[in-house]
């Protein structure tokens, strides 16, 4: 029964696909059907697995750039009030400014290439991380915490059986939106300033007109994006449930 | 009003300590300008009226697309909270739609619609219109049962009920939907004018970038910055006086 809804879901989402191409036709979209096809054959392509390593590369390290800084910012400003009263509305607003204007700074500091994709994949992920961080140690319910004081429980302990279960609920939740914000970052960032990766074929296939080829790059990047995000929602659905 | 100072001070604080760094020449000119050059530069744009042309393109792309995310967005939320088998089927869309990188359907909007404005407002509308739905249904759906008896005992048709009782007591959910909706508007649209179009502020950052024109690049960033930042504080700080009228009512 769990599983109904999201495969009418994908049914729905492909009729509507097929539908859409039907009207525009050849022009400007491929069926899904040939999608699928387009994209097996990308992926027998030998010169295409570079690319797909090479993004996978700078989204892994730009992801876990802002898990741990998003930890290292959020965790401390969680716990202490006014720092975090000081910092909530400035996060607010870097979260909600357009990031991709400030892809030219990054660019001008890191240069053409990896480090520059992985700290554009990383600067989008922080921000998210770091305010769910902060609310998850702010929001620790404090007869919690003095129950611990009372029975004496040792920084580490604290740490392990009050902090860790209380928090880490939402800690998931703010991951999970940092792993799509960080991947649209990265994305972006190989948009502009690379010769490698998929973001780049993106552009490549843009510029070409090869609707064949775009089609294929999103949906792949589709998929992966809505199947790791099923994965992280599971988990987190759990750990909320737990509480 | 301590937090205000202290929250004021680290801003300026930050902003000097570019400034002198900038200055000294530990970080070089052609990498980042001194802000104070930044404002002078974007004051003499803005004087000059260079780029308003540029400006009023991304506002007006950026007002239709939340305009269009808000009447979509509120017409999809009520019909989907009147409509549970529906709204289960969607549900796993909801929680994955922000998973998906938007900007990848960029491409494909450009090959249907080619370089006009359509594909930029599209993208802001895309991005915005699952926030306001999402919150028009989690405010439907904490309207209080009472209030649905209510309106079934005046007789009021589903859309006038909607329209009379449901959607005004959600308000605050959807004004939540539409401050969200104003931030991926600007969002959307302006980094899909850095992607690829023809004019706009996002346009004239990646032009003046192309360009290595440091002066209008970063005026520009600082323009957009500033004009994003100040529209949500008022946004925010609407919400805050609506919230307190609500809560003394």
């Amino acid at each position: 029964m769990k599983f109904k809804e999201p495969i009418v879901l994908v049914a729905l989402l492909l009729i509507g696909w097929q539908l859409l191409y039907l009207i525009v036709g050849d022009v400007a979209l491929r069926s899904p059907f040939s999608t699928v096809q387009n994209l097996k054959t990308l992926l027998e392509d030998a010169r295409f697995l570079p690319h797909v390593r090479e993004t996978a590369l700078a989204f892994t390290q730009g992801f876990a750039i802002a898990v741990v800084v998003g930890l290292l910012i959020g965790v401390p400003l969680g716990a202490a009030r006014f720092a975090g009263e000081v910092a909530e509305p400035i996060l607010v607003a870097l979260y909600s400014i357009p990031k991709v204007t400030l892809y030219p700074v990054i660019l001008l500091i890191f240069g053409i290439g990896m480090p520059a994709k992985v700290a554009f994949g990383a600067i989008h992920g922080i921000v998210p991380i770091s305010i769910f961080a902060m609310n998850a140690i702010r929001n620790i319910n404090p007869t919690h915490l003095r129950t611990a004081r009372a029975m004496r429980l040792s920084t580490f302990d604290l740490i392990r059986t009050i902090l860790v279960p209380a928090a880490l609920p939402e800690i998931v939740t703010g991951i999970r939106v940092g792993f799509s914000l960080a991947l649209i970052g990265t994305l972006l960032g190989e948009m502009f300033g690379s010769q490698r990766g998929l973001g780049h074929l993106l552009m490549q296939a843009m510029s070409l007109h090869n609707i064949e080829r775009i089609l294929a790059l999103t949906l792949l990047l589709v998929v992966f994006a809505a199947g790791i995000n099923a994965l992280l929602l599971a988990l987190d659905r759990r750990l909320h449930a737990r509480v | 009003m301590k937090v205000l100072l202290a929250r004021t001070l680290l801003i300026v604080g930050a902003v000097a300590l570019l400034e002198i760094l900038c200055r000294l020449g530990v970080i070089p000119n052609f990498t980042v300008i001194p802000p104070s050059a930044m404002a002078q530069s974007l004051w003499k744009i803005l004087a000059s009226g260079k780029f308003s042309e540029d400006i009023a393109a991304t506002l007006t792309n950026v007002g239709i697309a939340i305009a269009a995310a808000m009447v979509v967005g509120v017409a999809l939320g009520t019909l989907l909270q009147s409509w549970p088998a529906a709204r289960r089927t969607f549900d796993p869309l909801f929680a994955t739609y922000y998973a998906v990188p938007m900007y990848a359907f960029y491409p494909l909007l450009l090959v249907i619609f080619g370089l006009g404005d359509f594909p930029q407002i599209a993208i802001g509308f895309l991005l915005a219109v699952m926030a306001v739905i999402i919150n028009t249904l989690n405010g439907l759906d904490r309207v209080p049962p009472v209030l649905l008896k209510t309106a079934r005992v005046h007789r009021l048709g589903l859309v006038s009920a909607a329209l009379r009782v449901r959607l005004p007591y959600a308000a605050p959910y959807v004004f939540t939907g539409f401050k969200l909706a104003v931030a991926y508007s600007f969002i959307g649209v302006v980094g899909a004018e850095f992607i690829t179009s023809s004019r706009g502020i996002g346009y004239e950052i990646s032009f003046a970038y192309n360009n290595f024109d440091n002066p209008v690049m970063y005026a520009m960033i600082l323009f957009i910055l500033l004009l994003v930042i100040s529209v949500n504080m008022s946004l925010h700080a609407w919400e805050k006086r609506l919230l307190a009228r609500r809560r003394r009512a």
